[in-house]
């Protein structure tokens, strides 16, 4: 095999011959599958904002890193998800959740450490999880969930299931050493992961420039044989079109891969980031809403393709915000956890009260 | 005397000790340019350049790791970690390497690094950022562990910790940053393992370190007021070394003792102050030996519930009415 030097944009993944050449997202979605996407996308911004909210009245504490501006990643690779695929991700976790269905009451009631958040309370922001849905997590150690995403590729394979595993990750946690270790071990043994790199320039105040050494970061890709692409992130179309043959071949023939999208999230790394134009021109944020709004871009191809009239738009619109508003009275109305509830779901063996093994568990007198 | 935040305190040990030596570096993720996630080293860059502060990639294991080999040839780097919790990423560099090279090569190299930064609960971030592992240290041969409680302490042991020869972790606190305490412009040291009484009482002993200390303070005053129970709150300030005749000289002088920490109980900092007591002082216990520690769980992420789980006043005084 030849590898390709620095110059090289991609190390494709070959298109599939048999059946000819896949069909495009524009031409294989029908008009309802596009509105969704749209429409999940309002979603997740409108969630964020109202958590935004709910953190300045001081009802969310702690981390709260919003998506606003990746959400066409979100929507595009949960979209392409099939039965048997999963995902797996860092902290900045809710538009993914929102992606593979979760509902926004769940989330925002986890935000506010309620009973009935989709972690009863227990996990926050940075650890939202649906393994129903083959939803991961939400992990909050920097490329702490990399080894895991190699992992779930493991299982899908040695269980002979034709799926695939998506871990995302951000462009500062490609300079973790268990990401790497997780590259080798995933070519190494074939497995069907696919790390997509959700690159939005910075890590916390750090610029990728300042934090990486050699770019495209999915290049790194090739030192593991692996393939790898970078995608322009702002177009839900094309992150589909180019993402879709690597899951293809990552179910098929057990081939794993590195994507790089590129992103930009508008606002600071988490909420108590205060200063984020300090370390990033205002300019270059406003090029990006203005330019590259992922949710802007996606309103006029489809108002370009016939299928979103103005009218939706305003009703999409309303019904996102008043499902997050819904769900921000859903959060504030509920319980906290019963006290109790520090104690469950600790070990399994104990709330399964098997009573197979002897000796104490806990020890808090 | 000027009153200092517990931030500003650390900032001008590091900018002392980098003017007084060249070989004091500072590194660790966003310290320079962005002025460090709690704004710890603010203004260091600006001030000492590139080659004196330094911000690394999120790399814990690698920076760590690079901390340790620089040391060896004398480079004396100060590694912040974001969070304490974050050394799990680097646990082989920290635990394995620079606790054990000095013994393994029969003392000829010596590891004179300061890992620091915050490990406490409290903050509402969940279990993966809450951890507090000043235990798992201690309980390292060849590591040193320092958990300052107050702006003073902080400035006088990050010095001596920077000066010293040995791996010392220094563990703050992020509930402590923006509070103040009076500290002198003059210079001073603190050396390790010397304990200080905080408070002096004669009914019980509270015995704590870092952010606990400061919550046994405002539990002895409300057992004075509301109670009439006059406590000795005993700071330990480093845990090895460790203070024991502090520790036994308090013991002897109340005769009851109730140690306080952030530590899950099991073989938390506390059982280890608990099993010196009843060796050395058993005698002078006129009641069993309380412990006061992190409930038993993963840190809640749930704010009121979480605030159960860190010791507090109302678990301390209940713990001290418990045995007076
Ligand atoms: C091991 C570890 N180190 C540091 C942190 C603190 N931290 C949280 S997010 C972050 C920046 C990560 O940036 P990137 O990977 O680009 O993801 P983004 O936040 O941009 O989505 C840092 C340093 C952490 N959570 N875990
Ligand atoms: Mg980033």
């Amino acid at each position: 095999m030849t590898k390709k030097t620095s110059q090289a944009a991609s190390k494709r993944a070959k298109t599939k011959t048999a059946g000819g050449a896949k069909k495009s997202t524009a031409s294989s979605l029908s008009r309802d599958e596009k509105i969704k996407l749209y429409r999940d996308m309002v979603r997740i911004r409108r969630f964020e904002e109202r958590s935004l909210h709910a953190y300045q009245q001081g009802k969310i504490g702690g981390f709260l890193h919003l998506y606003i501006g990746q959400e066409a990643i979100a929507v595009a690779t949960a979209s392409l998800m099939k039965e048997n695929d999963h995902i797996i991700t860092a902290y900045r976790d809710h538009g993914q959740a929102l992606s593979v269905g979760m509902t926004m009451n769940e989330c925002m009631a986890e935000l506010y450490g309620k009973f009935t958040g989709c972690s009863k309370g227990k996990g926050g922001s940075m650890h939202f999880f649906a393994p129903e849905k083959r939803y991961w997590g939400g992990h909050g150690i920097v490329g702490g969930q990399t080894p895991l995403g190699a992992g779930i590729a493991f299982a899908l394979k040695y269980k002979k299931v034709e799926g695939c595993c998506l871990c995302l990750l951000g462009d500062g946690a490609v300079n973790q050493g268990a990401y790497h270790e997780s590259l080798n071990l995933a070519a190494l043994w074939n497995l069907p992961v696919i790390y997509v790199i959700e690159n939005n320039r910075y890590s916390m105040g750090t610029s990728q420039k300042r934090s990486s050494a050699g770019a495209p970061l999915a290049r790194r890709a090739e030192g593991y044989d692996m393939e790898w692409e970078v995608i322009d992130g702002s177009s839900v179309y094309e992150i589909r079109d180019k993402l879709a043959p690597f899951m293809d071949r990552a179910r098929e023939e057990q081939i794993p891969a590195v994507v790089e999208i590129q992103t930009y999230r508008y606002r600071g790394h988490s909420v108590a980031d205060a200063n984020h134009e300090k370390y990033r021109s205002k300019k270059e944020i406003e090029n990006y809403k203005k330019n590259h709004d992922p949710i802007m871009l996606f309103q006029r191809t489809l108002q370009k393709e016939g299928i979103l009239k103005e009218a939706a738009i305003e009703e999409i619109d309303r019904e996102a915000k008043k499902e997050a508003a819904d769900s921000a009275k859903f959060a504030d109305e509920s319980p906290l956890p019963p006290e109790e509830e520090i104690f469950t779901d600790v070990y399994w063996e104990v709330d399964h009260k098997t009573g197979r093994n002897h000796g104490r568990l806990f020890f808090n007198d | 005397m000027p009153q200092l935040t517990y931030r500003k305190a650390l900032n001008e040990a590091f900018a002392e000790e980098i003017e007084r030596d060249e070989n004091v570096v500072l590194i660790g993720e966003e310290i320079a340019e962005y002025n460090g996630a709690y704004k710890v080293t603010e203004g260091l860059h600006a001030r000492f350049g590139d080659r004196r502060v330094m911000d690394t990639p999120i790399s814990e294991a690698g920076f760590c790791g690079l901390g340790i080999g620089a040391s060896m040839l004398g480079i004396r780097p100060v590694i912040e970690l974001m969070f304490w919790s974050f050394s799990y990423v680097a646990f082989d560099q920290l635990f394995n390497n620079a606790a054990t090279v000095r013994y393994m090569s029969g003392g000829l190299l010596n590891v004179p690094i300061v890992v620091r930064g915050p490990a406490n609960g409290g903050t509402n971030v969940g279990a993966t950022h809450s951890h507090t592992p000043e235990n798992f240290a201690a309980y390292t041969p060849g590591l040193k562990v320092v958990c300052p409680a107050t702006a003073y302490d902080a400035k006088g042991l990050m010095k001596t910790a920077i000066r010293d020869n040995d791996p010392v972790f220094v563990m703050e606190n992020t509930l402590l940053y923006g509070q103040k305490w009076e500290v002198p412009e003059e210079e001073y040291l603190i050396p390790l393992g010397k304990a200080d009484v905080k408070r002096e009482g004669s009914d019980v002993s509270l015995i704590a370190h870092g952010r606990c200390a400061i919550t046994c303070l405002e539990a002895a005053e409300k057992l004075k007021e509301e109670h009439d129970i006059d406590a000795e709150v005993l700071d330990l300030r480093s845990i090895r070394p460790l203070d024991q005749d502090a520790i036994l000289e308090t013991v002897r002088k109340t005769n009851r003792a109730v140690l306080v920490e952030e530590n899950k109980p099991f073989c938390g900092t506390a059982a280890q102050i608990a099993a010196l007591i009843q060796e050395h002082a058993f005698d002078h216990l006129d009641a069993p030996v309380k412990r006061v520690s992190a409930l038993d769980a993963p840190q809640i992420y749930s704010k009121p519930l979480e605030d159960e789980m860190i010791p507090n006043v109302r678990r301390i005084i209940k713990a001290v009415q418990e045995i007076t």
